[in-house]
């Protein structure tokens, strides 16, 4: 974000509806947190764990006409970020998310989430994704996130960000070379990937 | 000459000393310019200008790591993995906040003039006749005329663009082509025109981004990675323009590593001969004489050498004379605005990332209008389609919301505001002498709030935001009430004010200290008040012009 972005506020002011840019805001947030890894403990994912990952940001952003989340390495991505970004609530939110899901898949399917096949994956996945927007939408500030908005924010910003994202899913051009303020669009013509 | 004696010695390579390099070398100066941090060269070191997102590996966001390492910088948007060694090493270089100040630095070659907004506008008289209007401050020694021919000067040279709009409180300039407005931006501007009847305009901002080649550099590019440093030159900093222009007359010095400790004055000339430096690597102390000295290390900067050069004879500094050194600090007060959607324009984009905005000049106090406090603001903002981050409310996860994301969604125009501050004489920054940083040396005390002036103002640039963007047909329109805390503007001012009177001022109306004829203040420091547009514009111009006159002056053996 540069100066103008952060001042144009409509991000912000939008900022508790926009999914995906949170990762970034949330950073402002937790000044008086114990943030260092030694306080919580380091935290580690496996290979195991990185697969589990992809798993459910291909469910959440599925290769279609374009790859998919998996392609463009979302679940080493949310390793990433989990363990530099997040503060310790986030990462134990996370961490314990990571669990719920293959217990709710247990639950309703008798299978691991990774036994599940891809149908069973989504409707387990946009039941939970119904289930955070209800408690989001009862939010009070300080509650903890709920860990799939965490997920889900980490797909999007990872997928729509990373290099298959931003060339196949949107369109984007390094040097543009000009501006032109005021031109035509067309449905179906993909977005830029960069501001 | 010996190697440690040049005519003119000029503390600091940001806008300001940039500026002095270039103008005092072009008028045959043997010049050394003084840096207190590390060089960066121009396209070499702009580590991460070419990176595509992707090569972020938090794709531009903060780690804890750094949160914990920048507990000032993070407090806003400066902080990112982008650029984060253009900004200052904090633990190195502490400061007291007696008060809340969010004081963002870089201390390198170029300072912050490789990370700046590069909105570029003119002083009227309207501000350099406020303090004397409505009694705050003391009186400006100058008028806008004195300035005009050196705002021509500096913006033909640095590539302003911009349009010509004939605003009276907003003089035009030296143009480049104005960049374009959205389609949503235009009818905004023509809907707020037409329901204040001409009383306010929404206009293109005015930036010092290339919208056509000027010798030696590359038009912007419109990658809006301004702050990364630009490999084109397409933006002004001291390392696209000045530098190169000063190094080209063979005059010039650069010495890195030069942290400046004090300015040597001498009891019997009542001049500064020279300055003490402290080699920021290797701890060795080394004298530069010179005949003229420009002081250009940043507003506090520039306040704290002051403060501790000629201590024999000012205890509190030189130019402390007045009891002024280190007061009248001011800022912007921004983090207060408004934003909303804008229904329609589906098919309507743009095309490449425009490193600018728009801009609503200041209106309020004009024209016979009086509010309930004095001066004003001005807003900046955009308008621009949503990108992927937005929230589908309609859509839960999978191929649909995947394929919705694909396309751009809704227009919103947002704005924030920029407002004046007042100097306040115990708006201030003095020595801390109880803390060191890690050469040693004292450190800055800063002690600043807003007042109940600037606390009146924000109510009508939270109101005032609403009420223009819903004129304007915008709707859902959400009014932000955020953080002013002084230092977020990055536009530090005053410590060292200009004045018509010794006893009531550090600075005479040539940026001279008066104390001092031979040292020559341009940065913030020089400013008397803080009118409510980006101030880096008038500190190249009167820059410009300070060293047009001690040249002058100095050929004609009075300095």
């Amino acid at each position: 974000m540069n100066r103008r972005e952060a001042l144009s506020t409509v991000a912000l002011i939008l900022g508790g509806t926009i999914v995906g840019a949170n990762a970034f805001l949330e950073g402002c947030t937790p000044a008086d947190k114990k943030t260092t890894p030694e306080a919580g403990g380091a935290i580690t994912f496996s290979n195991d764990d990185i697969a589990y990952l992809d798993e459910i940001a291909e469910t959440i952003i599925p290769a279609t006409s374009t790859p998919g989340a998996k392609a463009a390495k979302v679940g080493t991505f949310m390793t990433v970020m989990v363990k530099d970004c997040y503060t310790d609530d986030d990462q134990k939110t996370f961490m314990n998310g990571m669990k719920q899901i293959n217990e709710e898949s247990k639950k309703k399917f008798n299978k691991t989430f990774m036994e599940a096949d891809a149908k069973q994956r989504t409707e387990l996945l946009t039941e939970l994704d119904k289930q955070t927007r209800q408690s989001m939408a009862n939010e009070k500030p300080g509650d903890p996130k709920p860990y799939f908005r965490l997920m889900k924010e980490l797909t999007l910003l990872g997928y729509f960000t990373s290099e298959v994202g931003a060339t196949q899913a949107l369109r984007y051009v390094a040097v543009p070379g000009r501006y032109e303020g005021c031109i035509p669009y067309k449905k179906g013509d993909k977005a830029w990937a960069t501001a | 000459m010996p190697e440690n004696v040049f005519d003119a010695i000029v503390i600091g390579s940001g806008i300001s000393g940039g500026w002095a390099a270039k103008e005092l070398t072009e008028k045959g100066l043997k010049t050394i310019m003084l840096e207190r941090g590390r060089n960066i060269e121009h396209i070499r070191d702009y580590t991460n200008a070419t990176k595509d997102p992707w090569e972020f590996p938090h794709r531009g966001g903060r780690t804890q790591e750094m949160i914990k390492d920048y507990p000032v910088l993070k407090r806003d948007y400066p902080l990112s993995e982008t650029n984060l060694d253009y900004w200052v090493n904090e633990k190195e270089s502490p400061y007291t906040e007696i008060k809340r100040f969010d004081w963002f630095r870089g201390y390198h070659v170029g300072g912050r003039s490789l990370m700046w907004g590069r909105q570029s506008y003119r002083w009227s008289d309207l501000d350099f006749e406020a303090n004397a209007k409505d009694g705050h401050g003391v009186d400006w020694p100058i008028r806008y005329k004195d300035i005009a021919p050196w705002y021509d000067h500096v913006e033909k040279f640095a590539g302003i663009s911009g349009s010509k709009e004939g605003l009276p409180q907003l003089p035009d300039g030296q143009f480049l082509p104005p960049m374009d407005m959205t389609c949503v931006e235009k009818d905004v501007a023509a809907r707020i025109k037409e329901h204040y009847k001409g009383q306010r305009a929404m206009i293109i901002g005015r930036t010092a981004n290339l919208t056509k080649a000027i010798p030696d550099r590359t038009p912007c590019q419109f990658r809006n990675k301004c702050a990364l440093g630009c490999p084109f030159g397409g933006y002004f900093s001291t390392q696209s323009s000045t530098l190169p222009a000063a190094r080209k007359t063979g005059n010039l010095t650069v010495r890195p590593w030069s942290i400046v400790t004090k300015i040597l004055y001498d009891k019997d000339t009542k001049k500064a001969s020279g300055v003490e430096v402290l080699d920021a690597q290797n701890n060795q102390t080394y004298v530069y004489k010179a005949k003229i000295i420009f002081l250009n290390a940043s507003t506090l900067n520039s306040a704290w050498i002051l403060m501790n050069s000629a201590t024999d004879i000012w205890p509190d500094g030189l130019g402390s004379s007045s009891g002024e050194l280190g007061h009248n600090l001011m800022d912007h007060h921004l983090g207060i605005g408004a934003g909303g959607t804008v229904e329609g324009y589906e098919d309507k984009y743009y095309y490449g990332r425009r490193a600018n905005g728009i801009y609503i000049p200041r209106y309020r106090n004009l024209n016979g209008e009086k509010r309930d406090y004095v001066r004003g603001f001005g807003y900046q903002g955009s308008g621009s389609r949503q990108g992927w981050s937005r929230n589908v409310a309609e859509l839960n996860i999978g191929a649909d919301l995947k394929e919705a994301l694909t396309e751009p969604g809704t227009w919103s125009m947002g704005m924030g505001g920029f407002g004046e501050i007042l100097p306040y004489h115990d708006n201030k920054v003095t020595l801390d002498k109880s803390r060191k940083d890690k050469w040693g040396l004292n450190i800055l005390a800063i002690d600043c709030e807003l007042k109940e002036n600037e606390l009146k103002m924000r109510k009508d640039m939270l109101a005032d935001a609403i009420e223009m963007l819903e004129a304007a047909g915008v709707k859902n329109v959400k009014g932000r009430d955020g953080d002013g805390t002084p230092g977020r503007g990055i536009h530090e001012m005053g410590t060292a004010r200009m004045g018509k009177d010794p006893k009531t001022s550090v600075l005479n109306k040539w940026n001279q200290v008066w104390d001092a004829p031979n040292v020559f203040v341009t940065d913030g420091s020089f400013m008397t008040s803080a009118s409510c547009v980006n101030p880096s514009l008038t500190y190249m111009a009167m820059t410009a012009r300070a060293v047009d006159y001690a040249v002058s002056e100095l050929k004609k053996k009075n300095l």
